[in-house]
């Protein structure tokens, strides 16, 4: 491999149709990405994003858990990304964004949790950094495209004149649910090497090209949370960066109840829960009782039986479409409302600036701040983020 | 080819720096403080060294304690004077600073702060020049020392020191300055200074990273930093790191030879730079001073510009050129990545804004015309590729990515 990539051009030419930026986290997918583009000849940069300095929680939360390695901006992740660049033969550099990181999805994360809604934080990331904030930078510095470490498949259809975004081969792996935001702009500078691959295809990749990470273990933390305690970095972050508004934990405090009204417990915070949720409610009541609706105004969490939290019904908003332009009224789905969901059969319905998604059975655990994702197929067709 | 203008970040050790520097590492590898003719040798050298920069500042060489660097003398004259303060029984001794100090001069004044001393920081006025009568006017009676930069590593501009000096000498208090940007650049005279304390560093005039000096005036009495085995005539413990002295000291040596002639080339290179930059490319602006000198007095050292280029990031500006073979920096190199905009460009006045749209460029020995001719040509294609794509842009449509 070496000698092969001494002849190649290792300049990085900016313009050039095969010049592209991989965002790279020292994980083996993006690094994998990058090998994959050398071998085709493309013109690589690296970039890592600093994103979040680990220390802010540290300093005002000394006993918090320790983040695991593998975690995106620890300083092994960027050495990591470092010596894959290294070994590839390519630029790399870091590039900060942590003031756009804490203004677009740290910020809305913890207001999320706290008016009882459950976010999700890639897909923001997604949405206003990695493909907005870093394509960005990708394009200053000369390169076409932006590529990631992202297992879904990306193609552009002619005969609608569209970009389609598709699930990834690997399904286990399919990360489309997270990408259901990116629109055709942002589609059209994109490149998801892995979307054709196995999992396990990509290890073995990454051991022929010998990377420096080929044995890295995977982490499964949200990347800015320390064992992804996150009801804790909500009472943190709220007390020593957003003065403690709540006026801490009394403030945040609220009453468990039941459908009719009737209080079953006490809480300490509407974000220590997420609609479906069965342990730490501290109530016992002979049957399993799941959280069904978080009430900020009231600083309510209610609670009920299984059947109470099924429904056939949501609304979304700031919908996203990438298949179609627009839907039409009636058009059949099947819609994911979490990432972990199977794709269920719906119908949906444009009401003004929302969707109405009627599910045709009922569904467990819909929650507000989750994203629903329509496919049609292996296709997305579009999203919205979960009313309520 | 990869072209180099950041000059101020570190400079190359000179092919006759290098070649008096090879013999003590293999041949005259004796330690400085042995007895035996090994040690001798390696002593003799090690004066021969700091005799060549004794002369570059005009001091007695027995002035000059040997340090690992900048940073390690900026750590000693300060806390070594506040510790000799506090030792002599001053409960709260009080430094006055500057703003646009480098890090190495603020975070320990910071840590001065902690632990029971007082701090001022004077402000600078939209060039980067201190005034002598704020640093008089921030005096107390629980003043020991002035510290304030001879010229600042990001705009280049050079302060009053001699003035300030006298306003320290007249309050009976020590005056130290961060001449760690001027060494080996433009005259250094601490006799001339009136200073009572020096700081400065072998890699920015072409010596070896890892070596530095305080100069420590006869009569002015530090409290240690670091404890170790001691020499005679080094208050400061440690192995002498002597292929680094030697280094330093024909470095100096070099640097006093040439002094007058380089000052005025980089000067005349960098003037050039500045006028084709702010011709060619709008929306551009030099940060600090403008002028290079007044009076026969140097306003900014010769090798320095800072200049903004409005509605662009200066990082993504930084790494383009870079891909496209010419280096530059945003500012210090020890602050790169750092989520707040330059302290030194803010201390100006300049909105958040303009100071995260602001490169250093600093020349130096390697520099031709015919660089000067590449940098222009590579700012004005990336800047124009990054003010398209830019959001901040005004009069055009938002070109989404």
């Amino acid at each position: 491999m070496r000698q092969e990539r001494e002849e190649l051009e290792s300049r990085f030419a900016p313009g050039s149709q095969k010049s592209v930026v991989v965002g790279m986290s020292g994980g083996v997918d993006s690094s994998t990405a990058a090998a994959l583009l050398r071998e085709q000849n493309y013109s690589v940069v690296g970039l890592t994003m600093q994103l979040w300095d680990q220390r802010r929680m540290r300093d005002a939360d000394p006993s918090a858990p320790e983040s695991v390695e593998g975690r995106c901006c620890s300083s092994n992740d960027v050495y990591d990304a470092r010596r894959v660049a290294e070994h590839l033969d390519f630029p790399f550099y870091v590039v900060n964004y942590e003031r756009q990181f804490e203004e677009k999805v740290v910020r809305p994360f913890v207001d999320a949790y706290v008016a009882g809604r459950t976010p999700i934080p890639c897909t923001l990331c997604n949405n206003h950094v990695k493909f907005d904030t870093l394509l960005r930078t990708a394009r200053e510095i000369g390169a076409e495209r932006l590529a990631t470490g992202h297992y879904a498949r990306l193609e552009f259809d002619p005969a609608r004149e569209r970009y389609l975004l598709r699930r990834a081969l690997d399904l286990t792996k399919d990360q489309s649910y997270f990408l259901f935001g990116l629109t055709q702009e942002q589609l059209s500078r994109t490149m998801f090497p892995l979307g054709s691959l196995h999992k396990e295809e990509v290890r073995e990749l990454a051991r022929k090209y010998r990377l420096p990470v080929a044995a890295k273990p995977e982490s499964q933390e949200i990347c800015f949370v320390p064992g992804n305690d996150y009801s804790r970095f909500v009472d943190t972050y709220r007390e020593a960066y957003q003065g403690n508004p709540d006026g801490g934990e009394q403030g945040r405090a609220g009453e468990i109840v039941a459908p009719d009204g009737r209080v079953l417990g006490k809480h300490d915070g509407l974000h220590r829960f997420t609609v479906g949720q069965r342990k730490g409610l501290g109530i016992a009541v002979g049957q399993p009782l799941y959280v069904i609706a978080l009430d900020r105004a009231t600083r309510r969490v209610t609670v009920g039986d299984d059947s109470a939290l099924r429904a056939r019904t949501c609304f979304t908003r700031d919908n996203n479409w990438i298949a179609v332009e627009s839907p039409c009224s009636g058009m059949r789905v099947e819609a994911k409302i979490r990432h972990k969901h199977v794709a269920a059969p719906a119908t949906l319905f444009p009401d003004a600036e929302l969707v109405r998604v009627e599910f045709d059975e009922p569904q467990r655990a819909i929650t507000p701040g989750q994203a629903a994702v329509f496919y049609q197929g292996d296709v997305v067709v579009g999203g919205g983020w979960i009313e309520g | 080819m990869h072209r180099y203008f950041d000059y101020n970040a570190t400079t190359p050790v000179a092919p006759e720096v290098f070649e008096a520097m090879v013999p003590y590492f293999g041949i005259e590898y004796g330690n400085a403080s042995s007895i035996h003719r090994f040690g001798q040798r390696a002593k003799a050298a090690v004066e021969r060294g700091r005799a060549q920069l004794a002369a570059l500042i005009h001091c007695e060489p027995a002035e000059l304690v040997l340090t690992s660097g900048g940073t390690e003398a900026d750590n000693m004259a300060i806390l070594g004077t506040v510790g000799a303060a506090r030792a002599s029984g001053r409960a709260n001794p009080h430094v006055i600073t500057t703003t646009i100090e480098h890090p190495a001069i603020l975070r320990t004044c910071q840590a001065i702060a902690k632990e029971g001393g007082a701090v001022t920081y004077v402000a600078v006025n939209p060039e980067g020049f201190v005034d002598p009568l704020e640093v008089k006017g921030a005096l107390r009676p629980e003043t020991v020392l002035i510290s304030v930069m001879h010229a600042n590593n990001e705009i280049g501009a050079v302060e009053p020191v001699e003035e300030i000096a006298a306003v320290a000498r007249e309050a009976g208090v020590l005056f130290h300055t961060d001449a760690v940007q001027t060494t080996g650049k433009i005259p250094v005279d601490v006799a001339k200074m009136g200073a009572d304390l020096l700081s400065l560093s072998a890699h920015k005039f072409y010596g070896p990273k890892g070596v530095g000096a305080l100069y420590v005036r006869k009569g002015v009495h530090l409290r240690p930093i670091m404890f170790g085995g001691h020499d005679e005539r080094d208050p400061r413990p440690g192995t002498t790191n002597v292929p680094g002295v030697v280094g330093i000291g024909a470095a100096a040596q070099l640097a006093a030879e040439r002094l007058e002639s380089e000052a005025a080339r980089l000067g005349a290179l960098r003037d050039r730079l500045e006028r084709e930059i702010l011709t060619r490319i709008e929306d551009a602006g030099v940060n600090g001073p403008r002028a290079g000198a007044n009076n026969g007095r140097y306003l900014r050292v010769p090798n320095t510009t800072n200049i903004y280029f409005d509605y662009i990031e200066a990082e993504s500006l930084v790494i383009a050129l870079d891909l496209d073979g010419l280096a530059c920096s945003t500012g210090a190199a020890c602050a790169a990545g750092a989520i707040e905009p330059s302290h030194v460009l803010t201390a100006l006045g300049l909105p958040a804004e303009r100071a995260r749209a602001s490169i250093r460029l600093s020349l130096g020995r390697a520099n031709s015309e015919a660089d000067i001719d590449a940098l222009v040509a590579g700012l004005e294609r990336a800047v124009e590729r990054l003010r398209a794509l830019s959001p901040r842009t005004p009069g055009k449509k938002v070109v989404s990515c």
